[in-house]
């Protein structure tokens, strides 16, 4: 046998049984499908991960066809033994291109920038993939005429990005899920090499490639295993929790997530509220208001759009009309419609007693009208110039305008503990538009201490009416809200005006420090 | 929903790209927009003095106002709030307002020139009075008038793309060596110190209306030298303030430093000494609309007295001391002949001195073009750092920025607004400036707002639904050295009834105040002579 080996320097797939030109054709077929499919795996994550898809698809895009340009190019480099290349090529490919959406699920909450992350990922498995078709031509140069050779490669190779671009949103997303889907095809690059290796085993030492290509394989057996774990650890990571519905809408990001029983909504980023303890924030939010009024028939809701404090609202039988006004129509289109978070706020936004009016407050209460006997501001908190606008002293004055004169509002306003100076500005600038305000405070686990400001045009009851059926507050623990211990006690602040904003500055400095 | 049209969209515009690149050339889809600005086929018709011959009889009256901006409007609203109504006001364009209109589209209205008026000094006290009575200051307390906090720009009023971050405010924070940072503080205090001055007049140094500022040499002088100039004898030579101080100058004055007058330079930091309560005084005034809020009230208040569309052509005054006119009349186009007691003539000092050769000379003022844009976007600029504010100026433009229609009006930072893009042309002289203005298309307009646009605001790619550009030949008069001491101007500000005037170029320097102050002078002028009581409120 030794004698029969021609000394000429052809490739040993020159001499390779039949069979390895199948096994070359199949996996062009292969490493086309897997290529596409990291690339789309990386454009869809960081759609999904940093929003607007456009951008982030078509940059992905471009850059793992530039990468595989680069890697076309180098392949010139590769002056012999491209077989033994090619086989290693692969199973790097496989442990990057199998590893690529799990691993960047995971590295997002935890590297500053995850674009750095993302495209040198993106890059690196751009130029794997593009040195494989060249490579494989340059295998199979003498087994086929070039007319052949290139008409078969193309082929498979379209046929391979075919066949991805299908499975890819109509199979593998909605059921594998995309860590899966990574694993998954690493696999299909690496059972190439495998494939490979088996079929050269009597020509070439490949001990150690096998025991790589082993490696890789097992690791991405063991993701596949672990990927609803991880997948987990990456959400919990991020908020905490499981994600179960996110959308983006023109005026947030919303995220609902959930553990168990615990329910939590957050705005973009900013948790809103949690099913354990949100019945603590609404109950104070409401009941000191309308258990001040002796006749609550009219009712403002500010902000809101999660039917929550409508929901208390409309356990008073007295209340005859709710009027509600928030941003954002797909907010309260969400709490309204979807039956898992209708049952949260009681059906409150089909209530026939519920007018919604999906607009910005700012404007809504210059031009509004009426008389309201019970007035609840609660927006996000003062974190941006045009949430601040929502504190001021002019929109409280139109606010007073429709608050009736034997009415009471509330303001929610932010943490007394964390950020005293904000909360106590929202008293000052109260009362500066010429009402009397009243701080009080509540512990709402999920975000710690909370203030509240009551305010009217006349001074306050004492005393308060309150249902029987509360879970949080009674008459005695109502009024202890009321009192201030030293560390939140009032201190002397800016009226936050239109023009000066003075609590969005001191709201980001206080929580600023708080979290460092 | 959503997502299938933004498919579609992409589809539809991969085609189109695709047809483009099959012709062989970059066909570009073109931008919606509207060429426009002031008039000046009217303008040119005047200066070539091709007007009909009056027909008709001629019509006696106690006051003719020739011009419709800022000053000749506030010259009609001081002749109403004193109960006189004998008078008319003639505008050459369709509307009046002059530097001072607007536009509107179903987004917002949005400015074409004039845009904001400072919280006024103590010495404006005409103004005050106005503004009291459009409900613009709402009350009194112990320390200064109480201003409309809705009509006072909201916070985040400025800021700044400096190094690829937004920073509040129109100066560089960060990142700067500590030698430009002392360099600006010397500035700042070298202009409170003029801000502080008294001249042996007893006058503050500078002040705004300007005419009230003290004619003490020691400050006077200073009109000899241009402001670079200035600047270099003070070691003011930090490239950082330099830059901030050329943007200060072609804002306010639309030209380079090298051209405008050192007082005139000064003037712009130490005349300001708002007056408010609140602390408001360095604030400023604005509306989605600009200065039209201000124009319409007063035009409102004499609705019956406008008439524009009519050119005034031909001042001269009649052996009896009357003011003889003829005006053109567009629409009819038909030219009439008027005899007034007073005629106040409220147009730039530039056609005054062609309308009325025999009492108004030229003098060697010099006006600058300004071009403006308003981009229409379907989503606000965002950008690193601090959010969107009311101006937004970039260190790395030669325009202006962009100030926000919306800024007002709305609490939610997001949905379609209009942005206006400002941009004088100061490089080159203004005779080539203003040829390079006519000549240029709309398409090659839009290019370059568009590129300043993307530039300052990335994000802003694809949001961007229309573009239109407004250019102003003779936006404002330009401050240049020797300008305070210019006979012509001197000569027309001591005019005598039955001929006055009154407009911004009466104190050389383009600002609502000294339109405004320029209009009341004239009317209560006007008054006095006709004999018609009143109380000045100057
Ligand atoms: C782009 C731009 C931005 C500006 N921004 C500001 C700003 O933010 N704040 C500020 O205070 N100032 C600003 N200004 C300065 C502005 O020019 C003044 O504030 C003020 O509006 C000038 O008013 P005026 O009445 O003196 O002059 P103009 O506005 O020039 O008014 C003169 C009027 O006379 C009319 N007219 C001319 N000839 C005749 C004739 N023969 N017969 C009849 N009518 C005639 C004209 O059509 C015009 O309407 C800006 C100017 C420009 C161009």
């Amino acid at each position: 046998m030794a004698e029969a080996e021609p000394a000429i320097t052809v490739d040993s797939a020159e001499r390779a049984p039949a069979s390895l030109a199948v096994i070359l054709l199949v996996s062009v077929l292969v490493v086309a499908t897997c290529g596409l499919i990291y690339e789309l795996l990386a454009g869809t994550l960081a759609s999904y991960l940093l929003g607007d898809s456009v951008t982030q698809f078509s940059t992905v895009i471009g850059t793992y066809l530039f990468a595989m340009g680069v890697g076309s190019w180098l392949s010139r480099h590769v002056r012999r033994d491209e077989m033994g290349v090619f086989v290693r090529v692969e199973i790097l490919i496989a442990a990057l291109g199998g590893w690529s959406a799990a691993g960047l699920f995971l590295l997002f909450p935890v590297v500053g920038d995850f674009r750095i992350a993302l495209y040198a990922l993106v890059l690196a498995i751009g130029v794997l993939v593009g040195l494989e078709i060249p490579l494989l031509i340059r295998i199979l140069r003498h087994r086929f005429a070039f007319r052949e050779l290139v008409s078969n490669v193309l082929t498979y190779d379209y046929v391979g990005a075919l066949i991805a671009s299908l499975l890819f949103p109509l199979v593998l997303v909605p059921w594998l899920g995309m860590m899966r889907t990574g694993f998954v095809f690493g696999l299909a690059n690496v059972a190439v090499a495998l494939a490979l290796l088996v079929a050269l085993r009597r020509q070439r030492r490949v001990a150690v490639d096998v025991i790589a290509a082993l490696v890789v394989a097992a690791s991405l057996i063991a993701g596949l295993v672990a990927a609803d774990r991880m997948q987990r650890w990456s959400e919990v990571a991020f908020y905490g929790e499981p994600v179960i519905y996110a959308r983006s809408t023109p005026y947030q990001r919303m995220v609902l997530t959930r553990r168990g029983e615990d329910l939590r909504l957050y705005l973009n980023g900013n948790l809103q509220f949690s099913t354990r303890d949100e019945y603590r924030y609404h109950e104070a939010l409401v009941w000191p208001v309308l258990g001040r009024v002796a006749r609550p028939d009219t009712v403002l809701i500010l902000g809101g759009g999660d039917g929550l404090a409508a929901r208390e609202v409309l356990r008073d039988p007295r209340v005859r009309q709710v009027t509600l006004v928030d941003l954002d129509p797909e907010m309260t289109r969400l709490f309204r419609d979807t039956p898992q978070l209708a049952a949260l706020n009681a059906d409150s936004l089909s209530s026939p007693r519920m007018r919604i009016h999906n607009t910005d407050a700012f404007r809504w209460v210059r031009e509004a009208r009426g008389s309201y006997d019970a007035v609840i501001v609660d927006f996000p908190d003062p974190t941006e110039f045009s949430l601040g606008k929502l504190y001021t002293e002019s929109f409280y004055r139109e606010v007073a305008r429709l608050l009736a004169p034997e009415g009471v509002m509330t303001v929610q306003s932010t943490s007394p503990l964390v950020a005293p100076e904000s909360y106590w500005t929202v008293a000052t600038t109260l009362e500066s538009a010429g009402l009397h305000a009243r701080g009080y405070h509540a512990y709402v686990p999920s975000f710690g201490e909370w203030g509240f400001t009551l305010a009217a045009h006349r001074p306050f009851a004492k005393a308060t009416r309150l249902p029987q059926n509360l879970r949080f507050l009674t008459p005695s623990s109502e009024r202890a809200m009321f009192d201030f211990p030293p560390d939140m006690a009032r201190r002397p602040t800016p009226v936050n005006r239109l023009d000066n904003q003075a609590l969005v500055r001191s709201f980001a400095r206080e929580w600023g420090n708080y979290e460092g | 929903m959503k997502a299938e049209t933004s498919r579609r969209t992409i589809l539809a515009g991969g085609s189109a790209a695709a047809g483009a690149s099959l012709l062989g050339g970059c066909v570009q889809p073109t931008m919606a927009g509207m060429l426009d600005g002031a008039d000046w086929r009217r303008g040119h018709r005047l200066r070539d003095g091709s007007f009909p011959a009056p027909d008709g009889p001629v019509q006696d009256i106690d006051v003719v106002i020739a011009g419709g901006g800022v000053a000749g409007l506030a010259t009609g609203w001081r002749l109403a709030d004193a109960g006189f109504a004998n008078f008319t006001l003639f505008e050459l364009e369709d509307r009046t307002g002059g530097n001072a209109r607007s536009g509107r589209n179903a987004v917002s209205a949005y400015p074409l020139g004039a845009h904001y008026l400072p919280v006024p000094n103590r010495d404006a006290a005409a103004l005050r009075y106005m503004l009291r009575s459009f409900g613009m200051i709402v009350g009194d307390a112990p320390d200064g008038p109480v201003y409309d906090p809705y009509q006072l720009c909201a916070d985040l009023e400025e800021r700044l793309l400096w190094r690829g971050e937004w920073q509040e405010g129109l100066f560089p924070q960060s990142g700067l060596p500590s030698g430009q940072q002392a360099q600006r503080q010397r500035f700042d205090q070298s202009m409170d110190y003029f801000r502080r001055a008294v001249g042996l007049d007893g006058r503050p140094a500078f002040t705004i209306p300007s005419v009230l500022s003290s004619v003490d040499p020691r400050f006077t002088a200073l009109d000899r030298l241009n402001f670079a100039d200035w600047l270099d004898s003070e070691g003011f030579t930090a490239p950082a303030l330099r830059a901030y101080l050329r943007y200060c100058c072609r804002d306010d004055y639309g030209a380079e430093p090298e051209d405008v007058s050192a007082w005139a330079g000064i003037h712009y930091f130490a005349a300001r000494r708002g007056w408010a309560a609140n602390g408001d005084g360095d604030r400023e005034l604005t509306w989605p609309e600009g200065n039209d809020r201000l124009a319409s009230l007063m035009a409102a208040r004499i609705h019956s007295n406008l008439r524009p569309a009519h050119t005034v052509f031909r001042l001269a005054v009649t052996a009896e001391g009357r003011a003889e006119l003829d005006v053109f009349d567009h629409t009819a186009g038909r030219s009439r002949r008027l005899r007034a007691k007073v005629a106040i003539l409220a147009m730039p000092h530039f056609v005054a001195a062609r309308v009325a050769p025999s009492v108004c000379s030229p003098g060697g003022l010099s006006y600058a073009p300004w071009v403006v844009a308003n981009v229409t976007v379907s989503r606000p600029p965002e950008g690193k750092g601090v959010p969107l504010a009311w101006d937004n100026v970039s260190t790395a433009s030669d325009a202006l920025g962009y100030v926000v229609a919306t800024h007002q009006t709305t609490s939610a930072a997001l949905g379609p607004t209009v942005l206006t893009w400002y941009m004088p042309l100061s490089r080159e002289t203004p005779q080539v400036a203003r040829k390079i203005m006519l000549t240029r298309s709309l398409e090659r307009w839009q290019e370059i707002v568009r590129a300043d646009m993307l530039a300052m605001n990335p994000d802003l790619d694809g949001a961007i639904e229309r573009i239109d550009v407004w250019r102003w030949g003779h936006a404002m008069i330009r401050p240049t050295p020797g300008f305070l001491t210019d006979p012509a101007r001197l000569a027309a500000r001591s005019a005598h009834p039955p001929v006055l005037f009154a407009h911004s170029d009466l104190s050389g320097l383009s600002l609502f105040e000294e339109a405004h102050h320029h209009g009341v002078a004239a009317a209560e002028m006007a008054l006095t002579h006709l004999g018609h009581a009143f109380e000045s409120i100057a």
